[in-house]
């Protein structure tokens, strides 16, 4: 008795650019469901502190930022108090760079999934980046609560802009991540170059300064970083600093879907070749 | 009939060298040039023009192999290692692409080859049972249903809420194995899981592949070891180098491998670098499992006498010297232990051992060993005096039961030694007759 007529499968060489297959991760929905509560469930396992963790990371940065930065260098925080202008940056900042380290070493770090079993293999990179999650929505109770402390409301545009940002930083995150994770079956170079590149990221996004230092020309040149746009985006929508979208988030937006559609092409057409090189 | 799986001029290439040659620094020289040349290196690689290429070294792991196997049947994979069996599971299996040709699989494909993948440690069993079963591409209504005879078949009935970092390996092993046995897919992959586990746990696992087998699933089975081929398939294949060199009943197929020598070289030659100096005079050589007629082999069948030799040099003379032999089972526990000098006779003609060339020859007598693996230790020693050379696990060998007594079940017996023993059956009292 069979559940259902057995389907045909046709193994062969394929060359060339793969079709992207997006049914298949469909298919295994349930697998990418199940790896994020794994990454979850595994990460603050035999730590003294547990979940505290997530609360600490987020609250710690902000605090030597506000010490550093806002008190230190006196860097303009476009006249909102430190805290909850750097932890509004901290909080998409932090999900990036999270994905984007997880994301990148995910193949590797799961190379015995990867030679043993057949699945689609960029449920690693997507779980990882997804993974982020979790963490983000700790750190933004703590935003919240530093707003009531401050007694700052957000805007009503949070509601549709919030989601929109937060998606922008899961495309990037996801785009380099696939990139990266691919290039790291071959090349483990990755794993040396990860720590300066987001270290270089982070001074190319306006997290511990406010973008307005930035002079108009720059600006557009500014825009092909995609973390900038989010990063200003959800201070606008947060704390209502800033004037909002203006048309420089077009660029952050085509750049950060250019990364994701190179990024699921390079994957797909190295990805015969996973077993056989990690 | 339908066709489960048709696999049509099937090859496979690998690239062999060219990366080991480039990771490997022998001196702070070239990790000097190395690092100098690395950006006109990288600049080369994205530029897709690497001087590699030129100078590639390729095998070919799969050769142009076809065969079609029918739905319901068992078919087992033979061949010694590195003949494909497990490049050609790999493509079945969607792991890895074949380079050339194509192959038509009609239903989904679970594989044993990835017993406990994607287990982690730190969750627990009925965690790891979930994420398993997720992997091996089960949905999680399918695993809710066959939680219960999961955890029974694994046996870890009040652990199974213990992280399986606490497992003993075989808690550990069943577990794997029963999440696994338990996908239900219409063509499944076994790859030598059978080895491992104790005996108890073996009948279970065979049992379970039967079962799946009678179910009218499509089985592919490949194993070292010759008796469980025979017990569980009717049809085999024989691989050799990349090709298919033989199909046929399994039988037949099996005594080709075994006779044609190709069952791996059972020899073992020791490197100078591998001699502690503490050695001296004594330098082994070589020691090597011979079968009846002389030819080096890794299979030896009980049924047959055979001969493990050892070769050695001496370059002073040793008194009181005695080779001998360790033998025990894979799982570490003694057969025996036999020394070339046991006998009186020869230790007092063998007193003292002048310098030179030495061959110590032993035969093991038919019907001694049961199936399964032995580890052969080598040891020269003078008794009392000073032990020269001590090799724990100088040589590994399979013992091949088809034919010995009691094969006529299937199923493993405990014990290191099948002896072929003569039992007498007597009726002392007869029924009474009206």
């Amino acid at each position: 008795m069979k559940a259902h007529e057995p389907i045909t499968v046709y193994i062969k060489p394929t060359h060339g650019l793969a079709a992207l297959n997006l049914r298949d991760l469909w298919t295994y929905r349930e697998l990418i469901y199940f790896m994020i509560w794994r990454d979850v469930k595994v990460k603050y396992k035999q730590t003294l502190l547990g979940m505290a963790w997530a609360v600490i990371q987020p609250v710690m940065t902000m605090l030597v930022f506000t010490f550093l930065f806002g008190r230190v260098a006196k860097l303009p925080s476009d006249g909102l108090p430190y805290p909850i202008f750097s932890f509004a940056a901290l909080l998409p900042w932090g999900l990036f760079v999270t994905a984007l380290n997880h994301g990148s070493r995910s193949l590797v770090a799961h190379q015995n999934m990867v030679t043993k079993i057949y699945f689609p293999r960029m449920i690693l990179p997507l779980s990882s980046v997804l993974a982020g999650l979790v963490d983000f929505v700790i750190a933004f109770f703590i935003l919240s609560g530093l707003m009531i402390y401050y007694d700052t409301l957000p805007a009503w545009h949070a509601l549709w802009a919030l989601p929109l940002f937060l998606a922008l930083t899961l495309i990037t995150a996801l785009g380099v991540a696939l990139w990266l994770s691919a290039i790291n079956v071959k090349y483990r170079d990755v794993n040396q170059a990860l720590p300066f590149l987001t270290q270089f990221w982070l001074f190319a996004t306006p997290v511990a300064y406010s973008s307005s230092v930035i002079s108009d020309p720059w600006q557009w040149i500014y825009a092909l970083n995609p973390m900038a746009g989010v990063v200003n985006g959800f201070r606008w929508a947060l704390l209502g600093a800033g004037s909002g979208p203006n048309p420089t988030l077009w660029i952050s937006v085509a750049v950060s879907l250019l990364l994701l559609l190179s990024g699921l092409v390079y994957f797909r057409s190295t990805e015969r070749t996973f077993a056989d090189m990690i | 009939m339908t066709i489960a799986i048709s696999v049509q001029h099937l090859s496979k290439r690998y690239q062999i060298g060219a990366a080991e040659t480039r990771f490997r620094y022998n001196m702070f020289r070239d990790v000097i040039v190395d690092t100098v040349t690395a950006p006109i290196r990288l600049a080369k690689t994205l530029a897709g023009r690497s001087e590699r290429r030129t100078n590639r070294n390729f095998i070919w792991a799969l050769d142009d192999v076809s065969f079609d196997l029918e739905e319901s049947k068992v078919l087992g994979i033979i061949g010694r290692n590195g003949a494909g069996k497990s490049t050609l599971l790999k493509i079945l299996s969607r792991v890895t692409e074949p380079t050339k040709g194509l192959v038509i699989v009609r239903g989904r494909v679970g594989s044993l080859l990835e017993v406990g993948t994607g287990f982690h440690p730190e969750l627990t069993g009925r965690e790891n049972i979930y994420m398993n079963g997720a992997i091996l591409g089960m949905k999680r209504a399918e695993i809710d249903r066959k939680f219960d005879e999961i955890v029974d078949f694994a046996e870890i009935g009040p652990f199974v809420d213990t992280p399986v970092k606490r497992y003993s390996s075989g808690m550990y092993l069943r577990l794997a194995f029963a999440v696994a046995a338990h996908l239900e897919p219409e063509i499944l992959i076994v790859d030598e899981v059978l080895a491992v586990g104790d005996a108890e746990f073996q009948k279970k696992c065979l049992g379970k592949m039967g079962e799946v087998a009678q179910q009218g699933r499509t089985v592919l089975f490949v194993s070292h070891n010759m008796s469980a081929i025979l017990r569980l398939t009717q049809e085999a294949i024989l691989l050799h180098k990349g090709k298919l060199i033989l199909r046929g009943p399994t039988q037949e197929v099996v005594d080709h491998y075994l006779s044609s020598g190709q069952a791996q070289a059972g020899e073992r030659l020791w490197e100078p670098e591998e001699i502690p100096a503490s050695a001296a005079p004594f330098t082994p050589i070589r020691v090597a499992v011979c079968d009846r007629r002389g030819r080096v082999v890794d299979t030896v069948r009980s049924t047959e006498p055979f001969h493990i030799e050892l070769e050695y040099r001496l370059e002073a003379p040793i008194t009181g010297l005695r080779i001998g032999i360790y033998l025990s089972t894979i799982r570490g526990e003694y057969a025996f232990t036999s020394f070339d000098t046991d006998d009186p006779q020869l230790f007092e003609s063998h007193e003292v051992r002048p310098a030179g060339h030495y061959l110590s020859r032993v035969q093991i007598p038919a019907d001694l060993l049961n199936e399964g693996r032995y580890t052969i230790g080598v040891n020269a020693s003078s008794f009392g005096i000073r032990r020269y050379f001590l090799d724990e696990s100088a040589l590994s060998f399979n013992v091949d039961i088809s034919g010995a007594p009691g094969t006529q079940w299937s199923e493993p017996r405990v014990g290191a030694v099948r002896p072929r023993l003569n039992w007498t059956i007597e009726q002392i009292v007869s029924a009474p007759t009206r």
